[in-house]
């Protein structure tokens, strides 16, 4: 292998060199950007996960997973984790052997950094080696893994469901100029490497092409028009990266180490939550995803749509799509960069001046603990299990067949979780809440507090600080008395099919307890979409602009995914979701507690002691 | 003065042709669904802030219409969102309530 230009240099790498030092500037000027809009204790955690082994192989192995092999994506469908790992992996795998080429044969022209991309073009080849033709096979091998992902790609354009998808994104303009420059550099760089090939060597690719080529060829004249070619789209690609969603490929490097070193977004416009919008490469599967989506309307209200018009700043939609979002977490569930779809859009809410602030100094916390004091256990239904009663009634009735010293502290109207506050983006304002409702809990004196409604659960489990009182949602606590034999249940062949609520769910990992306790008292079937991929049931408070109309669309919608299961009834966890379900459903819906109330009888001994 | 332990309350009474009601207007703009209201009161019924405050969306939607600054009585409004969800005319409630929060500047 010998240098064929001594001078090492021709006039075509211009425009990739241009592109590469542009991308690079603007990389290292967002990077500055991002380091100093972060918190100073953010900050320094993210230094010092950056130095800690540990994080630094999990950021290594998640850098691999998630940008190379698109490991999430895999999972989802096939054919999708095919076509982006083959294209992301099969690059990756081109440059690095590039280099490898370089470091092997012409090592004093590895400070050139545009000789690893357009190595063919500057050398010939003298003698074969076994090493060369290795490097040569795998060389073609990557690139043709490449060009099989652009096909698929293409395909993926006019067939998104062969991917699983049903909707996908449509591309903004930049994408779009992106996108046709990424379809043009590989099959360029075939046609290059292979105009190419009788001079600089190849192998079962490019060697047959050339071949093919000189047989009505003749001349080497499209030799340097097309290295010219390859070289230019490079550098328009590398020009409007930071404009498009290719963005994401660097901005992921930069949210792995930010999430793996635990922070948390704190400002909607910048940081952590800045390098999560430009990291959404906008690959659409949060639209199916989303529980919005059913409306036809609603569907650029999606996250993808969020990310898009965070990156263009466009405040009126920005504010639209913030109100009308559930908050159900399913976006972010099944996003394969972990973008926080809800979290995003309850700091944009925040940012809004809300000129009559509430006041809370007429509530006394303390006083109204104090006339449910005397229980060891306290049990919280919360506004919502108000509405529902019939779910206040069995916890309640299930804690006095197993004999348990509780009180309802809040039978008679108590103070809200604070929940609804915080999503509404009036983050101060819920604070205040959680401190009152804080005094509260510690004037009764109890030692347990339950829990029946998941969304204050997660409220109690995110935001309060009640260091002596341990604070359950009602399904494990009722698991345990079952366990201990405070209480007894019948098992009956009626068939339920269960419904993760969001907050239960996605927003507190309890996924199997609710299974477990319902399959010891009825059958089970399951939903086509359950646990993280569960269905809102449109119902949340989470959306601050959905009318009733717009959300009937999505509980029909969420029901069918239940019907799905053939069950005989439906059986959740939350009193909102049961709620929203009954309006429309066909045949019944239960909470956990109520199917268990059916099947319990109390423990002989508990008697004796009530 | 001497203390009878009874005293004599305000005037309730409310004059409809001087009472300003700009407010009402600028917060049906932002949220029509206000006119909807039938003053049925299954809001002040659930209503988790009546006991702090006397808050019910139906007083406020009253109140404004009169002209009344009903500022106090959203005052303890948690936002919890129960009055969205028995209000027999689907009115968004709690949006309501934020674009009056808003409207106060
Ligand atoms: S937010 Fe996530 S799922 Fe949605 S388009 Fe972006 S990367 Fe894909
Ligand atoms: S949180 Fe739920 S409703 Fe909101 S955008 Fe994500 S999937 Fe859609
Ligand atoms: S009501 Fe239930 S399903 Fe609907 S958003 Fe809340 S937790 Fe999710
Ligand atoms: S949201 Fe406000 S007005 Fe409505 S029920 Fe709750 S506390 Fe009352
Ligand atoms: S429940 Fe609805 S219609 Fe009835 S008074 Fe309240 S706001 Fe008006």
């Amino acid at each position: 292998m010998i240098d064929r230009i001594p001078s090492g240099f021709h006039p075509f790498v211009l425009p990739f060199l241009a592109g590469m030092i542009f991308v690079l500037s603007y990389c290292v000027y967002g990077i500055i950007k991002i380091l100093v809009q972060l918190p100073g204790e953010d900050r320094r955690r993210f230094y010092l996960s950056l130095v800690t082994p540990k994080t630094v192989l999990k950021n290594i192995r998640d850098i691999f997973c998630d940008c190379l092999f698109h490991v999430k994506l895999w999972k989802r469908n096939r054919l999708l984790g095919y076509m982006h790992s083959s294209i992301a992996f099969g690059w990756f795998m081109l440059i690095v052997l590039g280099h490898v080429e370089v470091i092997l044969f012409l090592p004093h022209r590895i400070r050139l950094f545009y000789y690893p991309i357009f190595f063919n073009y500057f050398v010939a080849e003298t003698d074969s080696t076994i090493q060369g033709s290795l490097l040569f096979f795998l060389m073609d091998f990557f690139l043709l893994v490449v060009l099989s992902g652009i096909v698929l790609a293409m395909v993926k354009r006019v067939r998104s469901r062969l991917f699983g998808m049903r909707r996908t994104a449509r591309p903004s303009l930049t994408n779009q100029i992106g996108l046709y420059c990424l379809w043009a550099i590989f099959p360029l760089r075939l046609l290059a490497e292979s105009f190419t090939a009788h001079i600089s060597g190849g192998s079962f690719l490019t060697v047959p092409a050339n071949w093919v080529f000189r047989q009505f060829l003749g001349n080497d004249l499209n030799m340097l028009p097309t290295w010219w070619a390859y070289s230019i789209v490079l550098g328009v690609f590398m020009v409007v990266l930071p404009f498009s969603r290719y963005m994401h490929i660097p901005a992921e490097m930069m949210l792995i180490p930010m999430r793996n070193a635990g922070l948390k977004i704190r400002n909607a416009r910048k940081g952590f939550a800045r390098v999560q919008v430009y990291s959404c490469p906008n690959c659409g599967v949060c639209i199916d995803a989303c529980p919005m989506s059913v409306n036809k309307a609603n569907i650029k209200d999606c996250t993808v749509y969020l990310t898009r018009q965070l990156r263009r700043g466009n405040e009126r939609r920005i504010t639209e799509i913030s109100d009308k979002c559930l908050l159900c977490g399913k976006c972010q569930a099944v996003c394969q960069v972990g973008v926080d779809g809800p979290g995003i859009r309850i700091l944009n809410r925040a940012e809004r001046n809300y000129a009559l602030k509430p006041d809370y100094s007429s509530i006394d916390g303390t006083a109204i603990g104090r006339a449910s004091a005397g229980g060891r256990v306290a049990y919280y239904g919360g506004c919502m299990t108000q509405l529902v009663p019939s779910i206040g009634r069995s916890v309640t009735s299930l804690l006095e067949k197993a004999g348990i010293d509780y009180r309802w502290i809040d039978r008679d109207g108590g103070i809200c979780c604070g929940r609804p506050m915080w999503t509404a983006g009036r983050l101060k304002e819920a604070e205040e809440i959680v401190r009152k409702n804080e005094e509260l809990i510690r004037a009764t004196g109890a030692v347990t507090l339950v829990v029946s409604c998941p969304i204050c659960y997660r409220m109690f489990r995110e935001s309060y600080h009640l260091p002596d009182i341990e604070v359950v949602h009602y399904v494990p606590y009722i698991q345990a008395l079952i366990a201990e034999g405070k209480l007894q249940v019948e098992h009956d062949d009626i068939c339920y099919a269960y419904h993760d609520p969001c907050e239960l769910g996605r927003g507190c990992q309890l996924y199997e307890e609710p299974r477990q306790l319902l399959s010891q008292v009825v059958r089970l079937s399951e939903a086509e979409k359950n646990r993280a991929e569960s269905v809102c049931c449109g119902g949340s408070l989470g959306s601050l602009s959905l009318s009733f109309a717009q959300r009937e669309n999505m509980t029909r919608a969420a029901l069918e995914n239940l019907y799905h299961s053939k069950a005989d009834a439906i059986a959740t966890a939350c009193p909102l979701c049961q709620a929203t379900f009954s309006r429309y459903a066909d045949r019944p819906v239960r909470d956990i507690a109520e199917i268990v109330d059916l099947h319990a009888k109390a423990n002989k001994q508990n008697k004796q002691a009530i | 003065m001497m203390d009878f332990g009874f005293k004599l309350s305000k005037s309730a009474t409310i004059d409809l042709d001087r009472a300003g009601t700009e407010r009402y207007e600028k917060l049906c703009a932002l949220s029509p669904d206000a006119r909807t209201c039938m003053a049925c009161g299954s809001c002040s019924a659930t209503c988790t802030a009546a006991s702090f405050s006397g808050m019910s969306v139906r007083k406020v939607i009253l109140g404004l219409q009169r002209g009344q600054d009903v500022r106090p009585l959203l005052s303890a409004c948690m936002l919890c969102g129960k009055c969205t969800l028995v209000c027999p005319r689907g009115i968004n409630t709690r949006r309501l309530i934020l674009n009056l929060s808003k409207s106060y500047d």
